[in-house]
């Protein structure tokens, strides 16, 4: 029964995983790469902890598949927000199919008013 | 069931990996290198999970921890290096 569990949950984990890498290899810009990467990778990364802890069901087995999880959920988001905040800043191009950039718009408001730049 | 699918995982992480590679080459900007990196830093993650169940070596996941908290740190150092204006 578990195995067979572990075994759905491997290949859901690695068709997740496996989509997270052709939406960096496919995507148009840093922005939307980093979107595909970080959400479908750390589904997967779950998927395939989760099933083995399954097969693996000592205590310590157990308590190092938790701390992994724990540790990507938590640093994940945070990476991915730096990388972007890094790239927005350092004037990467956006898709030219993009249809909102609220920061621009804050700064060039900002401007107009004539306040001195933020952050 | 358990076999085959142990079987595929890892197939299917190793095409990932290889498909992240190639976007770790081609670029085209440092940022996008970044991305690329992290990505391939979750995906042995993985790799070392599926392997240390389905041979029941779970001192592997060791190297797994180890692999999560080094990925992590490289990504902070590049990111603080690209803000700080290098986005080649």
């Amino acid at each position: 029964m578990t195995e067979v569990a572990t075994g759905i949950l491997w290949m859901v984990g690695s068709s997740f995983a496996f989509l997270a890498a052709l939406g960096v290899l496919r995507m148009p810009d840093v922005f939307t790469r980093m979107q595909a990467s970080t959400k479908a990778s750390t589904l997967g990364l779950a998927c395939f902890l989760i099933g083995a802890g399954l097969q693996l069901a000592d205590l310590g087995s157990i308590i190092r598949l938790l701390s992994i999880g724990a540790f990507t959920l938590v640093t994940t988001p945070v990476s991915a927000h730096l990388i972007a905040r890094a790239a927005y800043r350092a004037d990467i191009p956006l898709w030219d199919g993009t249809v909102l950039d609220e920061r621009r718009e804050a700064l060039e408001r900002a401007q107009a008013n004539g306040q001195p730049e933020v952050g | 069931m358990l076999e085959f699918g142990t079987q595929f995982a890892l197939v299917m992480l190793a095409a990932a990996v290889l498909v992240a590679v190639v976007r770790l080459v081609r670029g085209p900007t440092l940022p996008d290198r970044v991305v690329a990196q992290d990505l391939i830093g979750i995906l042995v993650v993985g790799l070392i999970v599926v392997l240390a169940a389905s041979t029941g070596v779970h001192a592997t996941l060791d190297a797994a921890i180890v692999i999560a908290l080094i990925a992590f740190v490289a990504t902070i150092a590049y990111a603080t290096y690209v803000e700080k204006g290098h986005p080649e």
